[in-house]
């Protein structure tokens, strides 16, 4: 059992992490996508680099930073978190499960909305981003899951049990591996997602339509805000909605950095990530 | 006024032939964020007691009403004015947000 586990690990993430692991907490700071930072050539606007420095580089030395501390760092893709007993929480990836006391978001702001015609019209209309959530509406009805990746395959798994058959449309990308009698695989590039009042049918670029009663969306890695419509942690327009203590709706999950809104900042995300990390010590010496 | 238990049997005559706004929460007992909607339900009928009728629906027990209102994911919280929807909130949501619409 974990006290504390940080999803992410840019400056948020980072920040959050040495300040719960000096409280002699157990952390684990789990991380898979390429963070905002790294993809920054040069930041000129943080202090104390008087020649700036390169965001690639001062994503690894955070990194480093948090492994010299002994933090446990894991380069893994988590594909579910649930709530567990007595105030504890489950994180799940493509390794293994780790329960923990406290979670914290710092997962970034991407967000994973596929720019085909009519899902965004769609959104609670037949297009859903969480299959735990919304399977039950389409109980023994023909459905579909867009992505490709491990996230994707996780939210089939949900799926398979509850309807008639499930097609994955990995709209151009390459097919993953599943086998089950009532699971396909389509790999054309679609054009539209099409309905009356919801979602009806699925137009593919070589100007075939298939009927579906609904898209499941879960493209890519699952981000903040997937996890957080999952669990119950209020949201509003894909930010985290956070206090100024950086806590959720729920108790002992928090959220930091780029994933709650505002300015996109490398000042901002380690404040919040600091403080992130100051409240979670003072909720688990509250709770034990 | 605590929160009203809102069924096929009596929608018609509790939501739909009221006057004024009618607060109505779809959920379900299996589902994890439904439970954390639950307590800014409570709240919320709370705030606007005497002013506003607030209640639930379980989607289990009355699928029609589900399908009648396209409620296609849950929690899904619809403003009903007069018998007419006039807003939904599909997740969990702000109890701030909800309370403007109920103004």
């Amino acid at each position: 059992m974990y006290d504390v586990i940080i999803i992410g690990a840019g400056p948020a993430g980072i920040s959050a992490g040495l300040y719960t692991k000096r409280a002699n907490l157990k952390v684990l700071i789990i991380y898979k996508d390429q963070s905002s930072l790294e993809k920054t050539e040069k930041i000129e606007n943080y202090y104390g680099f008087e020649n700036g420095i390169d965001g690639k580089e001062l994503y690894k030395t955070g990194i480093r930073q948090a492994e010299n501390l002994n933090i446990d760092v894991k380069k893994e893709e988590v594909i579910n978190i649930q709530v567990g007993e007595n105030k504890t929480y489950k994180v799940i990836t493509e390794y293994g499960t780790y329960e923990t006391k406290v979670v914290i978001f710092a997962t970034g702001n991407k967000k994973n909305v596929p720019k085909i015609k009519g899902i965004k019209e769609f959104e609670g209309k037949g297009v859903s981003y969480c299959a735990v959530c919304d399977g039950f509406f389409y109980r023994n009805k023909d459905i579909s899951v867009l992505g490709n990746g491990r996230y994707a395959i996780a939210e089939t798994n949900e799926l398979i049990n509850i309807a008639n058959s499930i097609t994955i449309l990995t709209n151009g990308e390459k097919a993953p591996e599943i086998r089950a009698d009532n699971v396909k695989i389509d790999t054309r590039k679609i054009r539209e997602v099409r309905g009356d009042k919801k979602v009806e049918e699925i137009e593919f670029e070589d100007n075939d339509k298939v009927k579906t009663s609904g898209i499941f969306v879960a493209l890519g890695v699952a981000g903040s805000a997937d996890f957080a419509k999952k669990l119950g942690v209020i949201t509003n327009k894909d930010k985290i909605v956070v206090n100024e203590n950086m806590e959720t709706n729920m108790p002992g999950i928090y959220a930091c950095g780029d994933c709650t809104g505002g300015i996109l900042q490398i000042s901002k995300s380690v404040y919040e990530g600091t403080k992130a990390g100051l409240q979670a010590i003072k909720y688990l010496k509250k709770e034990n | 006024m605590s929160v009203l238990k809102f069924e096929e049997g009596n929608f018609e005559e509790e939501v739909l032939k009221t006057e004024g706004k009618v607060l109505v929460d779809f959920y379900a007992d299996w589902c994890g964020p439904c439970k954390m909607m639950s307590p800014i339900i409570d709240d919320i009928a709370n705030e606007v007691e005497g002013k506003v009728k607030v209640g639930k629906v379980n989607v289990d027990n009355n699928q029609e009403l589900a399908i009648e209102y396209d409620v296609m994911s849950i929690p899904t919280i619809i403003v009903f004015e007069n018998g007419k929807t006039i807003k939904t909130f599909i997740g969990v949501t702000d109890k701030n947000e909800i309370l403007d619409t109920l103004k």
